[in-house]
């Protein structure tokens, strides 16, 4: 009877684990959602922030955000694919392609904090860009690259081979293949673990504080040129976005109200991290439906 | 989704000179493969000749370095930069997360696959993953608010300290060890049979066959949560209290040497002793994580055999 009750104890320890894990996530985020949403409004969502007075807002930086995002996805996106072609159809087993594998490994692992030091010292210092939107958007691209070519090449793995082979079998170069069979029939699982690896480059800041910097110049949203000093759009601006602006005013921030604004700017960037991942799963299945005719 | 084109259609529309891009297009992912090795070993060499000025260029002893606990970059007339406290904070809160957060990554997995697959799985999997989604900032952000204030209060010392560094850890590596565990659930299902075939209990089963059949990747994912909790910043730097001594228990402020770089980056000169000391310390991150893919090398390649 002994082992008996060992095992009842193991199942309630089990279960006990679980629920402390359940525990913690339901307490982190109704905490974020509680205490953040209501500083939120639409006026926190659209003023600019202040360094010494309360009551600013985070439209800057919500901005920087997401066209950081849209940089780093626009250079690592074709990046990481190439990359994920190659290794998926194109490395031969090898010496080589064991050499790839291991960089990605490399990439993957490495402290985002260690890739920032490395923006700090090639895309700030030794091209004398100073803080930049491009040299934050290059240091996030390596840190996003790995996920990408991983993602993009188990997608091109799992094609099923039928598909590559009838093409081949056609007299369609390989190139050709890849471009119009293979890719089309990749794309939900690649748009999907695109989605997952750009809300992971949202929240982070450790990276970009050496590279984006902890300011933002003066922004006049009715201004396109994206060379003008001013411009949003200029990619050779300092950006500091939500997530380093959440660490910012904890650390070094004036503002008398730093709890309200970075308690407000933690559920933004919460909800978008959701929003990313809920998109994900739903332009998964969508497609999936509309690609393979299953339910 | 707008016209649909026939396969047919498409496929023939190929360019005259196909041969052109079949070519173009292998140089393409050519590059791109070669531009992710160089970024690599880019980062290797850039970082490597940076941290290693401090002792060639300014001749900071090594040994001071990594040993010494006086830790004094700014005194002008006897200046000492000496990082163990740092080296050992950040070996601590590794240490010390792993073995708080690797039993209930552990327990999560098991609970997943063995007590309760079919339900424990569809709540705990997207528990899970919404954790890994939550930013590092906003963990430290509430270990600042939340956590801080409450050891102050209720268990002693500042609040800032390296219990709290070890909490907030322990709660972001968490999903690593438990996601990485998914390994148990892809053992072959004989033994779960044979061991109950024998009259073993559940617990019995887990213990004495599961867990050691599943060692080498339960380690692996202990090994991953600690690489991470190895290079986390900004969470950490936000609770732990950043101080330059080294702790003498739980409740002593400390500092690990990712919380000294972003701490001290943007006010040291660049190029100055102490900024490069900085670069030093990066390259021990850099080391210490080619070590941990090494350590996780060999444990695949025992789960291999």
């Amino acid at each position: 009877m002994k082992s008996k009750t060992a095992d009842r104890i193991a199942t309630g320890v089990f279960i006990a684990i679980a629920i402390i894990i359940i525990t913690l996530l339901v307490g982190l985020f109704s905490f974020i959602l509680v205490n953040g949403l209501k500083h939120v409004s639409f006026d926190f969502l659209t003023s600019p922030s202040s360094n010494v007075r309360a009551g600013g807002g985070i439209r800057d930086q919500l901005f920087n955000s997401f066209y950081v995002l849209f940089i780093t996805m626009l250079i690592a996106i074709p990046l990481g694919l190439g990359g994920a072609i190659y290794m998926a159809e194109y490395a031969k087993p090898g010496k080589v392609t064991d050499i790839i594998r291991s960089c990605i490994e490399v990439l993957a692992s490495l402290p985002s904090i260690v890739i920032g030091m490395f923006g700090l010292l090639v895309f700030v210092n030794t091209t004398g860009w100073g803080y930049t939107i491009l040299g934050g958007a290059l240091a996030l691209t390596i840190i996003n690259l790995p996920s990408i070519v991983r993602v993009g090449e188990d997608a091109i793995r799992s094609v099923p081979r039928d598909l590559k082979e009838a093409s081949l079998a056609l007299g369609i170069t390989k190139w050709h293949t890849i471009k119009t069979v293979i890719l089309p029939s990749a794309f939900p699982s690649i748009l999907t673990g695109v989605i997952l690896a750009a809300g992971r480059v949202f929240g982070e800041a450790a990276a970009l504080l050496f590279t984006a910097g902890l300011s933002t110049p003066r922004l006049d949203y009715a201004n396109w040129n994206p060379f003008s000093e001013q411009s949003p759009l200029n990619i050779f601006r300092p950006a500091e976005t939500l997530a380093v602006h959440i660490w910012s005013v904890n650390t070094q921030g004036l503002i008398p109200d730093v709890e309200e604004v970075s308690s407000g700017s933690a559920a933004v960037l919460v909800i978008s991290v959701l929003l990313f991942n809920l998109l994900a799963r739903w332009i998964g299945s969508i497609i999936t439906k509309k690609i393979t005719a299953t339910k | 989704m707008g016209k649909i084109i026939p396969a047919k259609e498409r496929l023939l529309k190929s360019e005259k000179n196909w041969m052109d891009g079949e070519l173009r297009g292998k140089i393409l992912v050519i590059i791109c493969a070669v531009i992710m090795i160089s970024a690599t070993i880019s980062i290797t060499i850039f970082l490597g000749t940076k941290g290693l000025q401090s002792f060639i260029k300014n001749g900071v002893s090594l040994i001071e370095f990594l040993t010494s606990t006086q830790w004094n970059p700014t005194n002008k007339a006897n200046p000492e930069y000496g990082a163990f406290p740092f080296i050992f904070g950040s070996f601590a809160v590794t240490f010390l997360s792993a073995i708080v957060a690797a039993p209930l990554g552990i327990g999560g997995a098991i609970f997943m696959t063995e007590i309760a697959p079919s339900w424990g799985r569809k709540i705990l999997q997207p528990v899970v993953e919404l954790l890994v989604g939550i930013p590092s900032v906003v963990y430290g952000f509430i270990g600042l608010t939340v956590l801080v204030p409450f050891v102050r209060g209720h268990v002693g010392g500042l609040g800032f300290s390296l219990l709290s560094g070890v909490i907030v850890l322990s709660i972001m590596i968490l999903p690593t060890i438990t996601t990485a565990t998914d390994a148990m659930s892809a053992l072959p299902k004989n033994l779960r049979e044979g061991s109950y075939a024998l009259g073993a209990t559940r617990w019995q089963t887990i213990r004495k066959v599961l867990i050691p059949a599943a060692l080498p990747s339960l380690l692996t994912a202990v090994v991953l949560g600690m690489a991470r909790a190895f290079g986390e910043a900004l969470a950490v730097q936000m609770v732990i209290g950043n101080v330059r001594d080294l702790p003498s228990n739980l409740l002593d402020a400390s500092a690990t040497l990712t919380t000294i770089i972003t701490l001290n980056m943007g006010h040291t000169t660049y190029g100055s002793v102490e900024n490069n000391t900085l670069w030093s310390m990066g390259l021990i991150l850099l080391v210490m994580s080619f070590v941990f893919i090494l350590l996780i090398r060999y444990l695949s390649s025992r789960r291999k055999m």
